[in-house]
């Protein structure tokens, strides 16, 4: 309520915008109004008593989607109480969706928006279908104001270390899944049979099959983390059996099989800085995420180090470096992960009506030498403050001041 | 971390500290040597697994037109700097190449020294990362102080060449964290080679690790340490111990009455670091515990080298520093765990502004391949925080001071005459994230040209099984 009160109306005026959804405007005016994107442009009206700040020689881009990690899900990596992630217990975990785990007082939140990372997903782990993915925006007093969309999708572990849960096989893996569908398919068709219990045992909880019907329709992603190329090629099979909306994580082979995927359409969410061989994947590289896109595949980028969210601009930048265009790896942290989480029509991209996150750099926002100097989430501006910051101002002369 | 593709596991076994015992290193001719005096070895009375490491021959190499960063003061426009016989002869505006050189032309480029992680698991935990190639931590023992971790190295870990590409030369292999004493480091060329002897740099001296805070604790909760004063308690206890072992052999060495003390492997190690021959690499996070490993050092009579990971060591760097104890720390790196809570980016900004001695480590394969832009990170950190720190200091962080941690800092580190010619051409400047490095030279041997498949190398691991870079399967 406070971050809805305080939005106003701004003016960052004079800088270069990049709007993603179209070639970077010089000199160029975005106006905020109500927490929304009113105007951007070269030509625009400032309203009398708009808030104007100054973004000469600054870039203005929309704040950066992180695609992966467990924001507000997660505390103290080693300490059990603080980690939300991961539900214990069933193998098939679909009715699990994380949004009421989620604390919107995390001291992750201030540490990654105050670098321009205003939304992030909020993901499951564990399991062979591990639950419900939610979209947040990293601003808000309750999980109510900070979520964009829940769910996102539902995920569903191909890789090797959903075997655990599957007669530790591959084919386990996927012979289950298909068992799980078509229970969760049978059961909508049979709901009154169940109910008077003449169905015959079923592969997961009624809840859990209910959870995944929006995925067999097509309604819903099924997220799939696939490494290995031979998984990427089930996850795909998978799909095209059950007609499903695909998106692919991790997906460390997939350059070996770019055509492929660019084929079915399904996008790939991936950490550009991963590149440490494993059985799960061999071929793992620096030049998946430009050779995916190279190829005609949607790439989202992510940082899986949920603590350090904020470096995700270095991700991009590295993804750069090893092949993308610029252009490429702007659009894979704002508006292809909003088209693929399904909430292009809010974000992603600076145009108006869209959601005013709001970043504005000293420069390139990948380098190293950019400053963050506003962050502003649903229109308001946030203060670039953290635990961090404090504990520098204490002990940055010695002895403390306590 | 970064294995788990999509959603990261919060668990995190981190593990150092090793150490090593200075000593009987028959090394090639010419090769300059880290432990200069003799060392009072007085336990040790053959040589133990010599380092046969050797120059590869090549001819001398001059780059010229590059932007020379020294790391010893000088960032040099349009410089050149020539290497022959494995050394730097020449760095500077106007340098002469000798006919038979291999001349490289740096316009648009920058040069540095090799970079030097002094906190790698490299080799003791290789990948793939299966339990078979989990040779990093002997937690059998919260004492394990005779444990090499060059006898778990593997050369054929796949994510060495990585590294090397990365612009690394220089690293010290430690074993894990999971010990209070969890025994020897390996200080190690990162060059291919077929034996961890061939890659062991002549004449450095071994470091110990030694871990504080949660991990011992936590592995040994049954069995004890299972608290922070336990696992003082431990330490302690170990080096009373080697105070008699190296009272004994001194005293026999003297007067030669009776047999010899009965070798000790564990405190053989020890007593090596109370005659200061061999390094305390001590993993540490919190400030507090710091501070009491300080104190432990003053009881034993002992300096410790580095305190690694040292999250909070910007909350003592005054200390630090008055102490001459060098702290190798993350750009970035925390809340993994709760001694990593109050971990900032500023911290080895802070620590350069005490007047102490801060070097960027990895700890992680992932980020040995990086350290360039992690030392980048923490030195804008640290401006945009108002302390001034300049891209010599930076890239010191990197080169010299690790070097001066594992003891090196005289023959490696900075771009000056005399020094080993561990260099690297970068594709521009190295505190940029779009930089890469293109060559490295490893003590004047082109190992890695990333433009030349004939300079990449690749492990036995990967032939046929992964893929090489720009190549189809």
């Amino acid at each position: 309520m406070i971050a809805l009160l305080l939005a106003q109306t701004i003016a960052i005026t004079g800088g270069t915008v990049y709007p993603v959804s179209g070639p970077k405007l010089e000199h160029a005016t975005v106006l905020m109004q109500n927490g929304r994107i009113a105007a951007v442009g070269t030509n625009v009206t400032i309203p009398a008593g708009a808030t104007r700040i100054d973004a000469t020689g600054k870039w203005v881009t929309p704040g950066l989607t992180d695609g992966g990690g467990q924001m507000g899900l997660v505390e103290i990596g080693a300490v059990g109480g603080t980690r939300e992630a991961f539900y214990q217990g069933d193998s098939v975990a679909a009715a699990f969706n994380v949004a009421e785990g989620i604390n919107p007082a995390s001291t992750l939140i201030p540490v990654t928006r105050m670098e321009g990372v205003t939304t992030t997903l909020a993901a499951p782990g564990g399991h062979l279908i591990s639950g419900q993915a939610v979209l947040i925006d990293l601003d808000g007093a309750t999980v109510e104001q900070m979520l964009v969309k829940s769910p996102v999708g539902i995920l569903a572990d191909l890789s090797e270390s959903g075997k655990d849960e599957a007669g530790n096989t591959r084919a386990g893996v996927t012979q289950r899944l298909r068992q799980v569908f078509r229970d969760a398919l049978d059961y909508e068709r049979r709901k009154a049979d169940f109910a008077r219990a003449q169905m015959q045992a079923l592969s997961a909880h009624s809840a859990d099959l209910e959870a995944l019907l929006p995925v067999l329709h097509g309604q819903l992603p099924l997220i799939a983390v696939a490494n290995r190329k031979s998984d990427i090629a089930t996850a795909l099979r998978l799909a095209r059996e059950f007609k499903l909306k695909l998106i692919l994580a991790g997906g460390q082979e997939g350059w070996e099989v770019a055509a492929d995927i660019a084929a079915a359409g399904v996008p790939v969410l991936i950490e550009p800085l991963d590149n440490i061989p494993s059985y799960d994947a061999l071929g793992i590289r620096y030049e998946n995420a430009a050779l995916l896109a190279k190829a005609g595949v949607k790439v989202v980028l992510l940082e899986t180090d949920t603590h350090n969210a904020r470096n995700l601009r270095q991700e991009a930048g590295n993804a750069v470096s090893y092949g993308m265009s610029w252009d490429q790896a702007l659009r894979a942290v704002t508006l292809s992960a909003a088209e693929v989480f399904g909430v292009a029509d809010r974000y992603g991209s600076l145009e108006p009506g869209r959601v005013a996150n709001v970043v504005v750099w000293s420069g390139d926002p990948f380098e190293f030498t950019t400053a963050v100097e506003h962050v502003f989430i649903r229109g308001r501006e946030i203060p670039l403050r953290s635990r961090q910051t404090d504990l520098f101002e204490r002990y940055k002369t010695l002895p403390p001041k306590y | 971390m970064r294995n788990q593709a999509f959603v990261a596991l919060a668990a995190l076994v981190a593990g150092c500290a090793s150490a090593g015992g200075a000593a009987h290193q028959a090394e090639p001719a010419a090769a300059p040597s880290a432990a200069g005096t003799a060392a009072e070895t007085t336990s040790v009375d053959r040589p133990q697994y010599p380092s046969t490491y050797r120059r590869h021959p090549n001819p001398p190499v001059l780059i010229r037109s590059a932007t020379i960063m020294t790391a010893a003061g000088q960032e040099i426009p349009n410089g050149s700097i020539l290497f022959k016989d494995g050394r730097i002869v020449a760095v500077g505006t106007r340098v002469q190449a000798p006919s038979d050189a291999v001349v490289v032309d740096g316009t648009g480029k920058y040069v540095t020294p090799g970079l030097i992680d002094d906190h790698s698991h490299l080799g003791v935990y290789a990948a793939p990362g299966t339990d078979a190639e989990s040779d990093g931590n002997e937690a059998t023992n919260p004492v394990t102080a005779e444990v090499w971790a060059e006898h778990s190295f593997w050369p054929q870990d796949p994510q060495i060449p990585l590294a090397i590409a990365g612009g690394i030369t220089t690293i010290q292999a430690l074993p894990g964290s999971a010990n209070l004493i969890g025994g020897r480091s390996a200080i190690l060329k990162l060059i291919p080679a077929r034996t961890v002897q061939e890659m062991k740099f002549p004449g450095a001296r071994y470091g110990l690790k030694m871990a504080c805070g949660e991990n011992p604790k936590r592995v040994y909760r049954t069995r004890g340490p299972s608290t922070r004063m336990g696992n003082m308690a431990g330490y302690r206890a170990a080096f009373i111990q080697a105070e008699q072992y190296r009272f004994r052999w001194e005293k026999w060495n003297k007067d030669h009455q009776g047999d010899p003390p009965q070798r000790d492997l564990k405190l053989e190690s020890l007593a090596e670091v109370l005659r200061g021959n061999i390094y305390v690499q001590n993993h540490c996070y919190r400030a507090d515990e710091m501070a009491q490993m300080i104190d432990l050092g003053h009881e034993f009579g002992f300096k410790i080298r580095s305190f690694h990971h040292a999250v909070e060591s910007y909350k003592i760097a005054d200390l630090l520093a008055r102490e001459g104890v060098s702290v190798s720390v993350w750009a970035d790196w925390w809340g993994f765990k709760e001694e990593a809570m109050d971990g900032i980016q500023q911290n080895a900004a802070l620590n350069q502004q005490a007047g102490g001695r801060p070097l960027i480590h990895s700890d992680s394969p992932s980020g040995i391949q990086r350290l360039n832009q992690e030392a980048a990170k923490a030195m804008y950190a640290g401006q945009r925080a108002g302390i001034s720190i300049t891209r010599d200091q930076a890239l010191r962080w990197i080169t010299v001071n690790p070097a001066w941690a594992l003891g090196l800092d005289s023959i490696v580190g900075t771009l000056e005459p005399g020094k080993m010619a561990d260099v690297v051409v970068w594709s521009g400047d190295p505190f940029s994230v779009y930089a890469k490095a293109l060559q490295v030279y490893n003590d004047g041997w082109l190992v890695y040209d990333r433009n030349d498949p004939a300079h990449r190398p690749r492990t036995d691991f990967e032939l046929g099984q992964v893929p090489a870079p720009g190549s189809d399967r």
